[in-house]
Formats: C-alpha cells, sequence, structure tokens
C-alpha cells in the first residue's frame, strides 16, 4: 500500500514539474524582447530550421522559436490568443482568415511556392510514370482529403485533367500520406515536391507537368501582437531575400 | 444511502473535489456554449456525418464481439491460471491502455500491414487488411481488450472460486464449470468490460488514422470526421463532437448502473454476504 502510495505521490510529482515547466517555456511570443516566436507550416520545417540559425547567428542574443503544425491548426491557434511574431502559411486562406481576424499587422508576402508530386516507394510496385496511371485499376493510391491544401491542390488538378482517381484514404494531412508510402502500405501518394525532397530515400519522387495547374503559394507576414516588430520584419527580410529564396530552392520550393 | 455512517469529509477535500469536477465538466459545457443550434440538426444529418456515425457504430460493435471472444478466455488465464511469466503477462496485455494510440497503430503496421510479419502471408492468402474496414475493427480491438480484461479479472478474482470448487467436487467438468458457474458469476463484471470496450472503440483514433487510412464510409469513424472537418467547419466539428459526448455519457451510464444492478441480484441469489449499502 505505502509503495502504492508513494508511486502515486512520484507521479503526481511529476505531473507537476512538466505543468510548471510547459508554463514557464516559451508562453510568450512576444514577451522577452530578444525571443522570436515563429508559426510556420509543417513542410517549412527543414528550411525555417536552417534559417532560423542564420538569423540567430546575424542577431546576437535573439532566440527563434519555431513552432510548426498545419496551417488551419496554426491560424486557429493564433485567432484564440496564441502569441506569436510571425506567421508563415501553406496557403493563402489561411492566412487571410488570420487577416480577417484582424491579427495581422502590414500585407502578407508570397514567398515560396509548392506543387504536388507522385511519391512512390523505392521499388515502384505499381509501376507509376504518370498521373494518369494513378487511376489504373488496382493501383492504391493515396491523397489528402479534399478539406487540407494538398486535398484541394489534388482535387483541382483531377478536375483540370480530368483523370479521377480512386483513391484507397484521403488522408487528413500530407505526412500522413507519405507515411503510407514509406511504410508500402501504399502504391503512390500525392504530396507535395518539397516532401519527396525531405523523405530522401525513403521514397520517389515523380513530377508530373499537370501539377502546374494547383501551385500553393505561401504567404509570411507579422503579427500585431508581435512586441519587437522589428525583429519580426527582419526576419521576414530574411526569409523572403536572396538568402532565403536560396535555402528555399534547396528544399525543393519554388519561386513565388 | 444510509444517513448512520461517517461522512466527516473535510472541508478541503471538498473544495479541492469541486474544483476536480468543475475541471472535467467545465471544458464540455464551454463546447456545448459553442454549439451552432439553428445548423445542429442539418450538420448531424449531412451525408458525411451519418456514414461516419453508422461505420463508427458498427465497427464498435465488432471490436466488442472481438474483444469479449477473446478477452474471456485471457481474463480466466489471468485470474485463474498460475504459471510462470504470469505477471509478466498481464503487463503486456494491459500495455494498449497506456500506450499512445498512434504507437499501436504504428505496431499494427509492421504486423498486418502489406510489408509487415504477418501482413505478406496474408496478401498470398488475398486477404488485404490495410485500407479496409477490418482494419479498423483490429485497431479498436487492440486498444479496447486491456478493458475487458481487467475488468472481467477484477470480477474473477472478488467473486473467488468457491463455488467453482462445489461444482467441480460434485463431478461437473470444467467447460460445464466455466458455462454454468463462473460465466453466471462474472457477467456483470463481463458487461461492464465490455461497455467499457466499447465506449473505447468508439473514441479510437490514433491508432486507426495510422493503421487504417481514412475513406468515407470504409475506415473514417466518427473521431477521424471530426478530425477532418475541423480544418474547415468548426461548427459540424462540435456538432459531431458533442454527438460523441452523448453518446460516452449514455455508455458510461449504463456501465456504472449496470454492474451495481447486476450485482445486487447476483448476490442475493447466490446468497453471498455482500455489503449493502
Amino acid at each position: 500500500m505505502s509503495r502504492l502510495r508513494k508511486a502515486a505521490a512520484l507521479l503526481l510529482a511529476g505531473a507537476l514539474a512538466a505543468g510548471t515547466a510547459a508554463c514557464a517555456a516559451p508562453a510568450g511570443g512576444g514577451g522577452t524582447d530578444k525571443n522570436l516566436t515563429v508559426f510556420a507550416a509543417a513542410s517549412l520545417k527543414a528550411p525555417f530550421t536552417a534559417l532560423a540559425g542564420e538569423f540567430e547567428a546575424s542577431h546576437p542574443g535573439t532566440r527563434v522559436v519555431l513552432s510548426f503544425a498545419g496551417s488551419a491548426d496554426l491560424a486557429t491557434q493564433l485567432s484564440q490568443g496564441a502569441p506569436a511574431d510571425v506567421f508563415a502559411s501553406a496557403d493563402l486562406k489561411n492566412m487571410a482568415k488570420v487577416a480577417d481576424a484582424g491579427l495581422v499587422s502590414g500585407t502578407p508576402r508570397d514567398f515560396a511556392s509548392n506543387v504536388l508530386a507522385i511519391a512512390v516507394p523505392p521499388a515502384n510496385p505499381a509501376g507509376i510514370e504518370s498521373f494518369a496511371d494513378l487511376a489504373k485499376p488496382g493501383v492504391k493510391v493515396v491523397v489528402c482529403a479534399a478539406q487540407v491544401p494538398c486535398g484541394a491542390a489534388a482535387k483541382s488538378v483531377q478536375g483540370k485533367t480530368g483523370v479521377a482517381l480512386k483513391p484507397v484514404s484521403e488522408e487528413s494531412s500530407v505526412t500522413d500520406v507519405l507515411g503510407k508510402v514509406t511504410s508500402g502500405e501504399a502504391d503512390a501518394g500525392l504530396v507535395y515536391v518539397t516532401d519527396v525532397r525531405a523523405a530522401g530515400s525513403k521514397v520517389r519522387g515523380i513530377p508530373f507537368p499537370e501539377a502546374a495547374a494547383a501551385v500553393n503559394h505561401y504567404p509570411i507576414a507579422a503579427l500585431k501582437t508581435s512586441r519587437n516588430q522589428e525583429l519580426s520584419d527582419a526576419f521576414i527580410s530574411l526569409v523572403t531575400g536572396a538568402g532565403g529564396r536560396k535555402v528555399l530552392a534547396d528544399a525543393g520550393f519554388g519561386s513565388p | 444511502m444510509t444517513r448512520h455512517g461517517y461522512s466527516g469529509i473535510p472541508r478541503w477535500v471538498l473544495a479541492i473535489a469541486a474544483a476536480a469536477a468543475l475541471f472535467v465538466l467545465l471544458p464540455l459545457a464551454a463546447m456545448v456554449a459553442r454549439v451552432n443550434w439553428p445548423q445542429f440538426i442539418p450538420l448531424l444529418t449531412s451525408e458525411a456525418s451519418l456514414t461516419a456515425l453508422g461505420l463508427s457504430l458498427r465497427t464498435a460493435a465488432a471490436s466488442t464481439v472481438l474483444c469479449v471472444l477473446l478477452g474471456v478466455p485471457l481474463a480466466l488465464v489471468l485470474a485463474r491460471g498460475d504459471f510462470p511469466g504470469q505477471r509478466l503477462l498481464r503487463s503486456f496485455v494491459l500495455l494498449p491502455l497506456v500506450l499512445p494510440p498512434v504507437v499501436g497503430g504504428i505496431a499494427l503496421l509492421y504486423t498486418f500491414g502489406r510489408q509487415g510479419l504477418l501482413g505478406r502471408s496474408l496478401e498470398v492468402a488475398g486477404i488485404q487488411i490495410a485500407f479496409s474496414t477490418t482494419a479498423v475493427v483490429l485497431a479498436q480491438t487492440f486498444v479496447a481488450l486491456p478493458f475487458l480484461v481487467v475488468s472481467l479479472e477484477g470480477a474473477l478474482r472478488s467473486a473467488g472460486s468457491r463455488y467453482e470448487a462445489v461444482a467441480a467436487t460434485l463431478g461437473a467438468r470444467p467447460t460445464t464449470v466455466l458455462r454454468r458457474v463462473t460465466v453466471p458469476l462474472v457477467l456483470p463484471g463481463l458487461a461492464s468490460g465490455a461497455v467499457l470496450s466499447f465506449a473505447r472503440s468508439l473514441g479510437e483514433f490514433g491508432a486507426t488514422l495510422t493503421f487504417a487510412g481514412s475513406l468515407q464510409g470504409v475506415t473514417r469513424t466518427l473521431p477521424l470526421e471530426i478530425y477532418l472537418q475541423r480544418e474547415t467547419d468548426a461548427d459540424a466539428a462540435v456538432a459531431l463532437s458533442l454527438l460523441l459526448v452523448a453518446v460516452a455519457v449514455i455508455v458510461v451510464g449504463l456501465s456504472y448502473r449496470g454492474p451495481a444492478a447486476a450485482g445486487r441480484r447476483a448476490g442475493s441469489s447466490a446468497g453471498s454476504g455482500q455489503v449493502r449499502g
């Protein structure tokens, strides 16, 4: 019994410690003037992590806190009062949502673009070579649901090409689509060019010309909740400038 | 129900208890406050919602049946058996209770998936589990099974084995004892275990998303539909969430009333000296 009690006390103490730590951590986006909190779409993880490192090097004493998630999630968090300095969205719609809530200072600027690509397992078991191949009978293709940006893009490509896919699954995020391909469950998935690049040798990417029918534009903006507009603007200049362009291009992003 | 017993709960305990109750109830109340009532019925009766609800109810029912079929023997072995490694087995069986469901989904993927441990043989046999409703049922059973095993094992232990021993000395075979004595004795525990398994299956999200995918009418259960609707239509997500809360309240209500009422019946018929409050 006393052992059980001790264990319970320990558990409680642990939970409390974790709770206070979580509270103490980066609660202040606009908190201290040397912290810059950037909310960025999940697909920007690699280039923004590199750019944040560059920014910290050129602005000594500044710490860039990055928070990556789906753009819709981030937009919801921001409109519910999450403190952040900069928001980079993977589509115009979610940036518009944040702007409509009166949270954006200045005008959002497009800084990159992204198009769909077909991802197949390295062995390409279904022999996919083109977008039309995805509609062949027996091919297990996974796409994003139409409610999320990558699904909306997949839908408009289907509309423009007249090729109707019969997916075995419509995932709620592009990472879930990629996961189904890397695990070999699916024969093919529709993801972004940048996801293929980031996945390395785990998938084979097949670019297709029809992808140009649905280009995703990435806007970035400073937020009114920011307590350090200057620093926010400096970060946005880095992202939209030549240095940012190069890092983004290396990750597979197109020009804005 | 009696007033004679000692009920001197310190005030500060009451205060903390009230705060704890509020902590659970307030978020639910906040959600109810967010419901778009004029649109509530149309949101609930949209084709996608009804399909997801139907699929959820069907798969949760199938998973509950599977949990009972697999869980009853397992609970019996854990409660009545005596073999080396029994405690270890129990720990592993209970693992899905504390494991993040997404981890369960990954584990299932590497077992039943196309490239998985059993998946290859299954595919040769013409059985494809990935992206099918079967995958949903497997994921739900995986996470819900411990609930049945825990409830039933507890019931078996507290019922003791006196009646079974008597039946055996009277010449009943083990299967007869199981059927005529053991199962009737622990029926309330079995029932509440089954209800809890059903509830857990109904709420399953992470393992399903990882293992089964998400396709309307095939694998997109209500929690997955809520997660997806949240992207574009917050009102629909809230309405569906409320529906799931309502189902959960009914289920929990059933499982807490069930054993008490049934326990009283079993107590009086078996004549055991149960204390009745």
